[in-house]
This record gives structure tokens, C-alpha cells and sequence, in this order.
């Protein structure tokens, strides 16, 4: 239980040092915007903010369970187009085909993750291997049976896409509730407790009586469910399907980032949904500051490299001297009272070190 | 017996993949086999053998690059933009391209070393920041070739071989990094790559530098990455996208080869044979008419049931049946000649 409580508050803390980023680059961005003369927190702003981060969020969100997992998922560009095209074709532009389409999308997307989760852990080969693999797979499939985009959304599917309340998109809204769903998944359930045990360390969880498949299946089975989402919502804003949405949003490798810059160890175990979506919102902002700024597009790509190293480098530094400070034999008592002090007055983040030295006390 | 069991092994399978692969292709073309079409295979295969001999280090140490394609592209606009067709500027350019390829790799290591962020996203961040302002530079259109007698690195040779009638240069340059990378595994700084990618903490605690070890396979693999530039200049050309997926072609024939993703396991050989068999595997399915649509596809599986052989039962038994040797026995231990796979440790 108290192992439990724990690590609750840890997440809390580097998920409370994702959010203070998001305000900082917020903050930031709001004042490069009114020095163009627009108004950063305009509804019409904000509601394009919040459209760019559905999309992402939803890839986001079952790329942090298999980061969890300690995986990786590189075939969700392509699930994202398969998705769509099999939810469009479906479809016809019918509506009472819209619950059989989006089912068969979704199940055709679980079966691709049941694949991924089995490869990983029966065949025993590396996720990033497995799913680079079974991401080639997809994009041949799709190579050989679409030529184009294909099919057709009826109208009150494209209605989830493009309504909102007030300024929040009803999509942002709906991955904000997956979200939470997700947060609950991994905090209540079994498998969501084993996922973080089994991403941790494999070989404890087995010794430890766990079944150690069970959870990575089931995450890589969640995320290619969630990179469907993300598909169907693509396809909602598209009216059709189209074979390269995924790959033109390069979402494997950004979602991997947002999950990273939300405080998600690369290495498993350790992480929070709540987290990915502050790095999801960073990049949101980032890219909507960008975008008013009318910075040259490649710049932006430069600025986006520039941001995910430096965000990541100001908590990573922070969480391995903790872990140092818990587990290593040279861990001096006194260490977090120096540290505490030495890092006071550097930075945004000083708060969250002292908060944790208090905690190590208890 | 024991040529067989090491063939079987995931550190010889790929030579067999390899054999089965290049006999496909044979039987399909027999003109493939004659040595002058052999060695323009093997000059097609010098610029991702090249870089796969660079991203070997990075991955037995344990960490990944991900930059690499971005960086080849980069050099490549470089040599194509500074160059034209001065040929007097051949030398300058093509030490600032070494400097450019020597500082990615500093920055890329330093970043991963000292402000402890995974080579994932360190890496993944260069590699948009490099092709970003590459792009921005050139205004997202690479312009002209270099001149022609830079581009004879890439596409010349030496005339006149009796049996092959033309050695490429590039297949020269593959030779002398290869020989240059078995030369640095034997040392100890390639002794210290494979512990750090086994057991860090080890390292640390055996005093090793292991913050300018791991920099180092970061500036290897960049100035692969610049030596594949500059092949590919003269072979393909200048274009925006040459580099395109070269870090995960690279790490592709890594793990084909046998080298374990998470390091401390491999062999650069290997890792260049993966290299070998990957470009087979191509020009197999060219000769065998698939669609191209399905090459991606038939590609996918390949890989990941090559994989799954290097770890399962029938390949990894060896391993898994040598650590738990008892203690008493295991100094004499060393003398075996099967030792070498665990030896980092």
C-alpha cells in the first residue's frame, strides 16, 4: 500500500513538472503572439490548439502503456491509416453503417497490437524490431490494396470531428475521457499495476508470480485500439481515408517524444498518462506559437528537435540522481539537504526536489 | 561440429541468411553471379554497410542513432551546395564536412553522457533539427550536382582489374572501415563498448571513462554517416531524401547481424553482413518481379522472424547453457574458445 501511495506522488511530481513546462512555454507564447499583434488566448486560438492535440493525444496515449511495458510501438503510423481507410470503406456514406465500421476498424487495430504484444513476448523479439517489422507489414498491405484515398464518411461522423462546446472540440474532449479511463485502467486494475511491475524489471515480475505477457500484450493491443481512434478521427475530419494520413503526421516518432517529454521513463516502469498530455499540449502550443509567428516551416522542425532535447534533459538529470539517492550503496542521508539548497534558486523546477527529499524522510 | 553450431548461432545465422539469399538470387539471374556483377553489388551495398559499421557501436553500447539518415542527407546538400563545379573547393568542403559529421556526434553523445537523456530522443531531436536546417538553408530545394571528380568516389574505380575489370573505390573505403572497426573492437576502447552495453554500472565502478567512451561510438557513427554522405553523392546524386531511412535501414542490419538491441552483444562483422543480406534480400525480390508494393511487407516479416530466431531456444540455447557454470570452475573458464559472447561482462 504505501509502496502504492508512493508512487502515486511521484507521478504527481514529474507530471506537476510537465504541467509548470506547458505553462512556461504557454506564457512564452502568449507574449511572442501579442507581439505580432493576435491574441494567444482567443477561442479561435485555443479551439485550434486543442483540434492539433486530439489526434496526437490519442497516439500518445497507448504509446505511454507500451513505453510503460518498456516496448516501443513504431507500426501506429500505419494502423492511424488503416483505421481510417477501413472505417471510410466501410462506411459508404451510410449512416447506419457508422457502429459495424468503426468496430471492424478497431478490431481489425487489435488484432495488429495482439500480433505486436505476441511477437514481443513469446517470439522474445525487441518491440522496437517487432513493430518496425509489423509496420512495414501494414504499409505493404495498404501499398498493394489502396491506390488513393478511398471511401466515404456520412455527415454525422464527420460531425465528431468538427463540433465542439464553446471552444473545446467535442475530439479533445473524448481523448481527454479516454484519458482519464486509461489513468484509471493503470492505477485500479490488475493488469495495470503488472504493466508497471512487468516494465520495471521482467525478471522480478516473473519471480514475483506475475504473468509477465498478460500486460504487454494488453498494452500493445490498447495502443494499436488507440492509434485506430486516432485514424477514425482522421478519417471524421477527412471524409475519407487516405493510406499516407499516418505517415505524413509522423506520429510514431512524435508520440514517442510527447510520451518522453511527459516524464515517461524510455526504459519502462516508471510514468502517467496525465503526463503524455502535457507533452502532447507542449507540443500543441508549440507548434500553434509557431504557426501565428509565420516561423518558416523547416525552422519549425529545427525549433521541434531543439525543445524535445532540452525539455527532456531538465527532468531526466533530476530523476536519475534520485533513484541514485534511493537504490545506489553511496546514498548519503544528508545528499537531499545540499541538493535542496545547491538547486533552490536555479530554476521552475526546484519545488518538486525538495517535495521529493521531504517525501524520501517520511 | 562446432562450424555448424556457430552458423546456427544468432552470431553466424546471418551468414547463412546471407548465403541462402545471394543463391536465390542466382538461381533467378545467373548473370548475378559473375564477378563483375558481384562487386557493383557489393559498391551498392558500401554506403549501408558503412553505416550499419557506425551504428554497430552505438547499439552494442547500449544506446541508439537515430540521426544518421538525417545527417547523410545533410552532408550530401552540403557537398552538392559548397561544391558545384569548383573543383578547387573539394578539400575545404570536404573538411568541414568532417568537422560538421565530428560535431554531430560530440553533440549527440555529450547530450546523451552528461545531461542524461536517452539517445532515443537525443538522437530523434537531432535528426529533425539537422534536416530542418538543411532544408532551411537551401530553401527546401537541394540544388546541382558537385563536380564530376568528387563524384568519382562514389561512382569510379580503378580500371583495368583484371578478373572484375573495375574495383570501385567505395568498395576501398568499405574495406578500410571495416578493417578500421575490427582494429578498434580489439582495443580496449571495443572491449569497453560491449561492457558498457552489458553492464554500465560495471564500467562505471571499473573506472572506465565511460561518459567519452559512449561519446565516442556517437562521433563514430556520425563520421560513418559523413564517409556514406559522400559515397552516396556520387553514386545517387543530390536529392532532399537520400538519406531517408537510413537509421533504420542501419539498425535493421545491426539486429540482422546478431548485435542485441540494449547492447553488450555482437559482432561488427555480423552487423555488416546484416548489412550484405538486407540489400540481398532487395535485390531478390527486384529479380523476382514482386510488386514493389509488397516488398515493404515481405521485408517486415523477414525481419521480424530473423529476430525471433536469434532468441529463441535453437539460437540462444549456447548462451543461455554457458553463464551458470560454478564458480569454482569459472577461471579456467576464459580458455574456452565459446567464451567471447559473455566475455564483456
Amino acid at each position: 500500500m504505501s509502496t502504492a501511495t508512493g508512487r502515486g506522488r511521484r507521478q504527481l511530481d514529474t507530471t506537476a513538472i510537465v504541467f509548470i513546462a506547458l505553462a512556461a512555454v504557454m506564457a512564452i507564447g502568449a507574449i511572442l503572439v501579442g507581439t505580432v499583434g493576435r491574441n494567444f488566448l482567443s477561442p479561435g486560438n485555443i479551439r485550434d490548439i486543442l483540434t492539433s492535440m486530439s489526434v496526437l493525444g490519442f497516439v500518445a496515449i497507448g504509446q505511454t502503456l507500451v513505453i510503460l511495458g518498456a516496448s516501443l510501438d513504431l507500426s501506429v503510423p500505419y494502423v492511424v491509416s488503416l483505421s481510417s481507410l477501413i472505417a471510410a470503406d466501410t462506411m459508404a456514406g451510410s449512416n447506419a453503417r457508422i457502429l459495424p465500421a468503426v468496430l471492424a476498424a478497431l478490431g481489425a487495430c487489435a488484432l495488429i497490437g495482439l500480433a505486436n504484444g505476441l511477437i514481443v513476448t513469446k517470439l522474445k523479439v525487441h518491440g522496437f524490431m517487432a513493430t518496425l517489422g509489423m509496420g512495414l507489414v501494414v504499409k505493404g498491405y495498404l501499398d498493394t490494396q489502396y491506390k488513393g484515398t478511398s471511401g466515404n464518411v456520412p455527415w454525422n461522423f464527420q460531425l465528431i470531428g468538427a463540433t465542439g462546446i464553446g471552444p473545446v472540440p467535442i475530439s479533445t474532449l473524448l481523448m481527454l475521457g479516454f484519458a482519464a479511463l486509461v489513468a484509471l485502467y493503470l492505477a485500479r486494475t490488475r493488469t495495470g499495476n503488472h504493466l508497471f511491475a512487468v516494465g520495471d524489471n521482467v525478471e522480478v515480475s516473473r519471480l514475483s508470480g506475475i504473468r509477465t505477457a498478460r500486460p504487454v500484450i494488453a498494452a500493445h493491443m490498447l495502443c494499436s485500439v488507440f492509434a485506430g481512434l486516432a485514424g477514425l478521427l482522421l478519417a471524421s475530419r477527412l471524409g475519407v481515408g487516405s493510406p499516407t494520413v499516418g505517415t505524413q503526421g509522423g506520429y510514431d516518432l512524435l508520440s514517442i517524444a510527447a510520451v518522453v517529454l511527459g516524464g515517461t521513463l524510455l526504459m519502462g516502469g516508471r510514468g502517467s498518462v496525465w503526463g503524455t498530455i502535457g507533452g502532447v499540449a507542449i507540443f500543441a502550443v508549440l507548434d500553434n506559437v509557431m504557426s501565428v509567428m509565420q516561423l518558416n516551416p523547416f525552422l519549425k522542425e529545427v525549433v521541434r528537435g531543439v525543445v524535445i532535447v532540452l525539455a527532456v534533459a531538465i527532468y531526466t538529470g533530476r530523476s536519475i540522481a534520485r533513484r541514485r539517492a534511493r537504490f545506489g550503496p553511496d546514498a548519503p542521508p544528508p545528499a537531499p539537504g545540499p541538493r535542496d539548497s545547491a538547486r533552490g534558486p536555479a530554476s521552475a523546477s526546484a519545488p518538486s526536489p525538495g517535495h521529493d527529499a521531504r517525501e524520501a524522510r517520511r | 561440429m562446432n562450424v555448424i553450431r556457430t552458423l546456427l548461432s544468432p552470431r553466424g545465422a546471418v551468414f547463412l541468411l546471407l548465403a541462402g539469399l545471394l543463391i536465390a538470387v542466382t538461381v533467378i539471374s545467373p548473370s548475378f553471379a559473375e564477378p563483375g556483377q558481384l562487386i557493383r553489388f557489393i559498391q551498392r551495398v558500401a554506403p549501408i554497410a558503412i553505416v550499419a559499421i557506425g551504428q554497430y557501436f552505438v547499439i552494442v553500447g547500449g544506446e541508439f542513432d537515430l540521426s544518421m539518415g538525417s545527417l547523410i542527407t545533410a552532408q550530401v546538400v552540403i557537398a552538392g551546395n559548397l561544391i558545384g563545379q569548383d573543383a578547387g573547393r573539394i578539400f575545404p568542403v570536404l573538411a568541414l564536412m568532417l568537422v560538421l559529421g565530428v560535431l554531430v556526434g560530440l553533440v549527440n553523445g555529450l547530450l546523451v553522457t552528461l545531461l542524461k537523456v536517452p539517445s532515443f530522443i537525443v538522437t530523434l531531436g537531432m535528426m529533425l533539427a539537422l534536416l530542418g536546417g538543411v532544408m532551411y538553408w537551401t530553401g527546401g530545394a537541394a540544388t546541382g550536382n558537385p563536380v564530376d571528380s568528387f563524384r568519382q568516389l562514389g561512382r569510379g574505380g580503378i580500371r583495368g582489374v583484371p578478373v572484375i575489370e573495375i574495383l570501385p573505390y567505395s568498395v576501398l573505403v568499405m574495406a578500410a572501415v571495416l578493417a578500421a572497426a575490427i582494429w578498434l573492437t580489439r582495443t580496449s576502447f571495443g572491449r569497453t563498448v560491449i561492457a558498457l552495453g552489458d553492464n554500465p554500472r560495471a564500467v562505471r565502478y571499473a573506472g572506465a571513462r565511460s561518459w567519452w567512451v559512449t561519446t565516442s561510438t556517437f562521433v563514430i557513427s556520425a563520421l560513418t554517416a559523413t564517409i556514406s554522405g559522400i559515397l552516396l553523392v556520387g553514386y545517387a546524386g543530390v536529392h532532399p531524401k537520400v538519406g531517408q531511412g537510413y537509421e533504420f535501414i542501419a539498425i535493421t542490419a545491426v539486429v540482422l547481424g546478431g548485435v542485441v538491441l540494449g547492447g553488450g552483444r555482437g559482432w561488427v562483422v555480423a552487423a555488416m553482413a546484416g548489412a550484405f543480406a538486407l540489400e540481398a534480400l532487395f535485390t531478390l525480390l527486384n529479380f523476382a518481379e514482386v510488386p514493389s508494393t509488397l516488398r515493404d511487407g515481405i521485408q517486415g516479416v523477414i525481419i521480424i522472424a530473423a529476430v525471433a530466431y536469434s532468441a529463441s531456444p535453437l539460437g540462444g540455447a549456447k548462451r543461455k547453457a554457458a553463464p551458470p557454470a560454478p564458480p569454482q570452475t569459472s577461471p579456467p573458464d576464459g580458455k574456452e574458445p565459446v567464451a567471447p559472447a559473455h566475455l564483456g561482462s
